[in-house]
């Protein structure tokens, strides 16, 4: 099937605008953080003009309509943006499947596309909660990274894929991986904050404390890390398993050893010790979260150094 | 190692009996510490590491399963390092007696933990849920009220609200009513069921590594007599587990009667497929031939065998006319050295026909050998032949032709692909010319004898499986994701009700529940259930505390 080079070109105009949206979201949800000390002053202020309207001697009077605090206004505009850029960044997914007329997920541009999509698409399921909303700006720092890294360094020209990817196991698979890792980030960011809570408790009074101090508590960190990775872990072993079934067809065996799949073994066996030290003693807390990074950078590693550095089946950057 | 509640972990007995005991029960409590000491979660985790850590070499370093010449390049390039490494069984990873060593105390380990936890799991279906704890409000989910009615008539009315729950009533001496109630013993089934099917993963790949074998040939797509399964030989390449000799192979023939592989005009392959015909079975008997149109991704599956288009190549073919007038043709496989252009390279090595030397030695030192390079498009620098596309669109060959010794018959084994350099140092081969041709031109050597260059034929490579347990791979897999989701997804969740007699033909009521799970998620349920039994309140207006959710 030949390409739609004019849709092809608006899937980039949309993904280009999608980052340059997600920035801006970014910086509201960096304001949305820095703010969040004048929001306890701001209330602090609101209810002392109440209790002046209360006790007024001048009764009717009303009191001004109570406004947004500065930081809630942030961080509902830093959520808005972040739909719009998440609709704009679908459509340049689904642009480039239909200009491309296969699945939009054939080389490495494309898979971290679709992984930041599902990130962003399970962030706004999982961090709808307003006391969640202050992690935005720390799931949105990693995936503009890696949209960046996407848009420069991995950027392929939209064309068919090579015959060994022309298979309906394609959609399945490498979607099912990419949601997986997905959330994997909100995951492993979620573990980071954990450490850099426990790292720096409330009570310590330091400077580092107070800036910590806006985020939500290490429990719901440590809960938010458990349920994203009970999600995500089941969802990648089948993504691994409905690729061994695709590696048979294609490659002729279900399981070979190659680089990619070595270093799956690898992630899924990391976290499923993250899954054990949960319920092991003494490796409950900080343990448990270092060993969820642990398998976030395995994930990482096999997406970035297995496809571009160590050669194996599964280089299908289109690099070269 | 299993995760749970807890209490699968063991622990080593610190305090041994104080009188001293014999040799026997010392080497037996020795024992029975180790073994628990294995059987323990943080040594199953300990193992889990290891084994994630011991895997990390076979993803970084060249691997003997994956690619043989790699690996020898890499030691070659590290003469003080590379033995070293290989002695450590760095490049058979997968295979060595370390990871071995690793998974297999994993599994024991394994065993060893689920084995209690199996039976432990089998009475706790039996089992009648455990006694009302005595301070409800301690717990993480607890509310209080009074209801209408005698304590009898209070668990009564509840029992209703309790569907699916597994339920004991107990009279306590003060003269209140309690209610017990579990649900979610599915969770430790689903947990059982993952760790069991992980060892019957395991134990179906063993299966399938054993009596399994892996075999691949080339055929040139020309219809030609194609291959036999019939022994080892017949194979480029054969890998057979320990188990497999290479005798009773199941008996099939294939013929490859083309090969078309469809490119973009970059050179990107965009699809490769052959037609071949195959007989299996009684076919054989009868003779008849079936056909299939073999394509990557879609193998052909004959019972537990399966054959797979793997890869593909150009075959040159030559027209030897011999000084008397004798001629021979023979197309053979190049190997393509470059996987973009499919510049290839290669040897063919013709024998004289009877009668046209009178000795036998004159007739070995008659042969015609040729090397060289082939290109199916051309692109000529001077001399110099290179090819810009994969496609047979405007076919060369760049060849030594020789005369002599090709050496074929001394014993020492010759790739197919490259004269013996040693039989041309020793001048018991010698280059008679070098030329480029294409189809149908030919060169004339001194001595009288013709070679044509007639064109190039498609070759297809060809992989055969065998694996039996494979589908066995599969089943453990499902279950095993199964298991894994249902005990992720159900909480194993306790709720209990206590009733006193209260005044005015009240009681009152007090409820609590936990999960015995290490995530939260239960309290929403509780809150249902609470509302069930008092519609009227909201948890705000009662003394519901909701420590666990978020």
């Amino acid at each position: 099937m030949p390409i739609d080079d004019t849709l092809a070109r608006w899937s980039d105009i949309s993904f280009e605008t999608a980052f340059v949206v997600y920035l801006l979201a970014a910086i509201a949800f960096l304001g949305q953080l820095a703010s969040t000390r004048s929001a306890e002053l701001h209330n602090m202020e609101r209810l002392r003009t109440r209790v002046i309207a209360v006790t007024s001697t001048t009764p009717g009077r009303i009191p001004d309509a109570p406004r947004r605090v500065p930081s809630e206004r942030m961080g509902r505009t830093g959520l808005g943006l972040v739909m719009v850029a998440l609709t704009l960044h679908i459509g340049s997914i689904v642009l480039r499947g239909i200009a491309t007329g296969r699945p939009p997920w054939g080389n490495m541009y494309e898979f971290v596309s679709v992984t930041c999509a599902a990130g962003i698409l399970a962030g706004l399921i999982v961090l709808r909660s307003k006391q969640l909303r202050t992690l935005w700006l720390f799931v949105l720092v990693p995936t503009l990274i890696l949209l960046f890294v996407a848009g420069t360094v991995l950027y392929a020209d939209a064309a068919p894929v090579v015959p060994a990817l022309q298979s309906y196991w394609l959609p399945v698979h490498v979607s099912i991986v990419s949601l997986g890792s997905g959330v994997f980030l909100i995951s492993g960011v979620a573990s980071a904050l954990f450490l850099i809570r426990m790292k720096h408790p409330e009570a310590s009074g330091s400077r580092m404390s107070r800036i910590v101090a806006r985020l939500p508590s290490a429990q719901t960190l440590d809960i938010l890390a458990y349920k994203t990775t009970i999600f995500a872990f089941p969802l990648f072993g089948v993504g691994v398993i409905l690729g061994a079934i695709w590696a048979e067809a294609a490659w002729g065996r279900f399981w070979g050893w190659d680089p990619k799949e070595t270093v799956s073994f690898i992630t899924w066996i990391v976290y499923a010790s993250y899954l054990h030290a949960r319920a092991t003693s003494g490796w409950r807390n900080t343990r448990a979260a270092w060993i969820n990074i642990a398998g976030f950078v395995a994930m990482l590693f096999n997406l970035f150094i297995i496809n571009m550095v160590v050669s194996g089946l599964h280089s299908y950057a289109g690099l070269n | 190692m299993v995760v749970g509640e807890g209490r699968a972990e063991m622990t080593i007995d610190e305090h041994p009996r104080a009188h001293s005991p014999g040799l026997v029960r010392r080497t037996v409590a020795m024992l029975r510490n180790r073994w628990r000491q294995l059987t323990s979660m943080r040594t199953a985790l300990v193992l889990l590491f290891l084994l994630a850590a011991a895997a990390i070499p076979g993803a970084l370093l060249p691997q003997r399963n994956l690619n043989t010449q790699a690996v020898d390049a890499y030691i070659a390039a590290r003469p003080a390092l590379g033995p070293v490494m290989d002695t450590l069984e760095l490049f058979d990873v997968f295979a060595s007696s370390w990871f071995t060593a690793i998974y297999v105390l994993l599994f024991v380990s394994l065993i060893g933990c689920l084995t209690p936890r199996l039976i432990e799991h089998g009475k706790a279906l039996r089992a009648q849920p455990v006694r009302v704890p005595r301070n409800l409000t301690r717990l993480p989910l607890h509310h209080s009220g009074t209801l209408a009615g005698d304590p009898e008539k209070v668990i009564a009315d509840i029992a209703p609200h309790l569907k699916g729950w597994r339920t004991v009533v107990r009279p306590e001496p003060d003269g209140a009513l309690t209610l017990s109630a579990e649900k979610g013993y599915t969770r430790e089934a689903g947990n059982l069921l993952f760790h069991f099917s992980l060892i019957g993963l395991l134990a179906a790949i063993a299966i399938g590594k054993l009596f399994g074998y892996e075999g691949s040939v080339i055929v040139i797509a020309d219809n030609g007599p194609g291959f036999c399964n019939t022994s080892p030989a017949v194979y480029d390449s054969f890998r057979a587990g320990n188990s497999t000799d290479g005798t009773g192979l199941e008996p099939f023939c294939i013929r490859v009667k083309d090969f078309t592989a469809d490119y973009l005009e970059n050179g990107q392959a965009e699809m490769f497929t052959s037609n071949i015909s195959y007989q299996s079975a009684d076919d054989i008997a009868a003779d008849t031939w079936r056909d299939y149109q073999l394509k990557v991704n879609e193998p052909l599956r004959l019972g537990d065998e399966r054959i797979y288009l793997t890869g593909h190549g150009y075959a040159p073919e030559f027209t030897v006319t011999f000084p008397d007038g004798q001629t021979r043709t023979e197309a053979l496989q190049f190997r393509p050295d470059d996987a973009t252009t499919f510049l290839s390279s290669g040897a063919l090595r013709f024998d004289p026909p009877g009668g046209t030397y009178a000795t036998a030695d004159e007739r070995r030192r008659g042969q015609i050998a040729i090397e060289g390079l082939f290109a199916p498009t051309a692109q000529f620098n001077g001399n110099l032949l290179s090819s810009r596309f994969p496609e047979l669109v405007d076919p060369a060959v760049a060849v030594d032709i020789y005369k002599g010794d090709t050496g074929l018959d001394t014993g020492i084994p010759q790739s197919i692909f490259s004269l013996d350099q040693e039989m041309i140092n020793q001048g018991r081969l010698v280059k008679q010319d070098r030329v480029n041709l294409r189809p149908g031109e030919s060169t004339t050597l001194s001595d009288g004898t013709l070679v044509r260059f007639d064109g190039a034929k498609e070759f297809a490579n060809l992989q055969v499986g065998y694996d039996p347990a494979q589908r066995w791979v599969l089943v453990f897999a499902v279950t095993m994701m199964t298991g894994l989701l249902v005990s992720l997804v159900i909480t194993r969740r306790r709720v209990w009700f206590r009733a006193h007699l209260g005044e005015h033909g009240l009681s009152r009521v007090d409820m609590g529940g936990l999960a015995r799970t290490d995530h939260a998620g239960w309290g929403p349920e509780f809150q249902t259930l609470r509302s069930q039994i008092w519609p009227q309140t909201t948890p705000s207006d009662s003394e519901t505390h909701d420590r666990e959710t978020v």
